[in-house]
């Protein structure tokens, strides 16, 4: 089965301030963007990443043809527990997903 | 009336395209507004008090800045000077500024705007019900405010906009919100509240919002009813795609931009494009709310030393955090055996770097890597203590057979000595804003003149 990172152009993720981590689907064309923003389940990211699924913002944004979701960070930025200064590898998680 | 805001890059420290300043200077701008800081590097830069940046770098780009400057004859302003906007990287930039004005024959009047806080003035507030938690937030009480390192509050406009009027060539700020240093002359000019904001956000990281992204410079042309937005680069072009992008960027939440005093609303903001470079943007809002400031604090979470081995031995490889896990056990023993420690009192990390590294246990796939390295990580309540454990592990990290009945291995290590000493952790302590009355009541302008 063809992964999102097959489908679309780019998944990025960002801190957004310590506490909060970023994920940006950039879908690139609007069949690929009808496709993700209709089949990719809020659930499966809040699976993925450990998050409940109240904390999950999603913004489907059709004019940019991106798909947006914010998490609480699993660890905040810089403690010790963390990996990932500046939570760049959640994005693979995504990439790999399976559509 | 319009107001034209010259920002060089994202930040100070990373580089811009010299031409493109020189034709953004043509341009004539109104004020250069540049970012210095961001909590994006992690926790140390607020936790110690010290720029992330190097003072070459940054001397070396402030010097073209402040040459700008001279040449087109407007303030030069800086936002969350030297990374964190500590009051000590306020005076770390200033110093800088100083040295330069004397190498560049500039008479200058300087002012800084310091946003560092006192515990006293945070738990006043707490205790008062004026400090609310965002989500999710550290739990906070006045002995952990006074256990924090460095606690800065972001200023918005109004202390920009403090700094601006007392006449001053140039502006070094402690922290401020990535947008205030952008946004606070054209609203003091009178120029559109919501279109101010917005610009600013869409400017604030320079090129980014640009289809060449490195070349740093970025022009906004602030008026009444919204903004043009250009690259001064002639390789960057400003789309209403890449503009209205840069909304995604670092924000958790795209369509609104919480600052000082409001929020600001782009729901209902239009994109044009005006021609092949550049975009006007109308239709931003803003929305005005209770004066509250976003708080910052670091606190020291332990000290630290770490310990690397590289296995690359095929049947280390494969069982490598089975060899962990068991070497983990061992030497927790050893610890209590010989230091008299316990967990929590320390801890000990091993991370697989080739397995898990940079997900750890979010990590959702399996491979064959060559080699691993285990990257183990001491943490305790001193220096002395954790570089104590470092070397009381380090024999066993080097030789840690993983069955009872083989000759002893050896690792690979990849410098002498095997253990590192990193220093103090610092962890991010607040996530908190505080209502103010009056928004200067929190920050404290200081202007000298250089001659």
């Amino acid at each position: 089965m063809a992964t999102i990172g097959e489908k679309v152009l780019k998944v990025r993720s960002k801190n957004a301030g310590p506490f909060w981590i970023t994920i940006d689907i950039f879908c690139g064309t609007p069949e690929a963007y009808a496709e993700v923003s209709g089949k990719l389940e809020t659930q499966r990211v809040a699976d993925l990443t450990g998050t409940p699924l109240q904390l999950v913002k999603r913004f489907d944004i059709e004019d940019l043809r991106v798909v947006k979701l914010s998490i609480p960070r699993p660890v905040v930025q810089g403690s010790r527990d963390d990996r990932d200064m500046h939570g760049a590898a959640l994005a693979v998680l995504i990439d790999e997903m399976a559509l | 009336m319009t107001t034209r805001v010259l920002v060089p890059s994202g930040v100070l420290g990373l580089g811009f395209d010299r031409t493109a300043l020189a034709r953004g200077v043509a341009m004539k701008p109104d004020i250069i507004a540049i970012d210095g800081g961001s909590t994006d590097s992690g926790p140390f830069s607020l936790g110690a008090g010290e720029s992330k940046y190097s003072r070459a770098a940054t001397k070396a780009e402030w010097r073209h800045l402040m040459k700008a400057r001279a040449e087109a004859g407007v303030p030069l302003v800086i936002g969350t000077s030297g990374t964190c906007g500590a009051d000590a990287t306020v005076d770390w930039m200033y110093d800088i500024t100083v040295e330069l004005a004397a190498e560049l024959g500039q008479s200058l009047k300087i002012a800084r705007l310091y946003t560092q806080q006192p515990a006293e003035r945070v738990i006043e507030a707490l205790e008062a019900g004026r400090v609310r938690p965002l989500t999710p937030a550290p739990e906070v009480d006045a002995e952990g405010l006074r256990a924090m390192t460095n606690i800065v509050a972001l200023g918005g406009i109004e202390q920009v906009q403090a700094a601006i009027e007392t006449g001053a060539d140039v502006i070094l700020c402690g922290r401020v919100t990535d947008t205030a240093t952008i946004a606070a002359l054209p609203i003091a000019r009178g120029e559109a509240v919501g279109g101010a904001w917005h610009g600013a956000k869409i400017a604030e990281c320079g090129a980014l919002c640009s289809t060449n992204p490195t070349s740093g410079v970025i022009l906004v042309e602030f008026d009444e009813t919204g903004f043009t937005v250009e690259a001064m680069a002639e390789t960057a072009l400003c789309t209403p795609h890449s503009v209205s992008a840069h909304m995604l960027y670092e924000n958790s939440d795209p369509f609104q931009l919480y600052e000082p005093g409001g929020y600001l609303d782009v729901r209902g903001a239009r994109y044009t494009a005006l021609d092949k470079r550049r975009v006007r943007v109308e239709g931003s809002e803003w929305v005005k709310g209770t004066y509250t400031v976003k708080l910052e604090g670091a606190k020291e979470g332990g000290f630290q030393t770490t310990i690397m081995a590289v296995l690359r031995q095929a049947h280390y490889v494969a069982h490598a955090q089975e060899w962990a896990d068991k070497m983990h056990g061992f030497l927790t023993d050893q610890i209590t055996e010989r230091m008299g420690l316990t967990p929590p009192d320390y801890t000990l990390e091993f991370r697989m770097i080739g397995v898990n590294g940079a997900l750890g246990a979010l990590e959702n796939r399996a491979g064959a890597p060559v080699e691993v390295g285990v990257l183990g990580i001491v943490t305790a309540q001193t220096q002395a203590i954790a570089s104590e454990i470092g070397k009381l592990i380090n024999p066993w990290v080097l030789h840690y057979p993983l069955t009872e009945d083989e000759e002893l291995p050896t690792f690979a290590f990849p410098y002498s000595p095997a253990t590192s000493n990193r220093g103090a952790l610092y962890e991010f302590a607040l996530n908190h804003v505080m209502e103010l009355d009056d928004p200067m009541s929190a920050f404290r302008i200081v202007v000298t003149e250089v001659k």
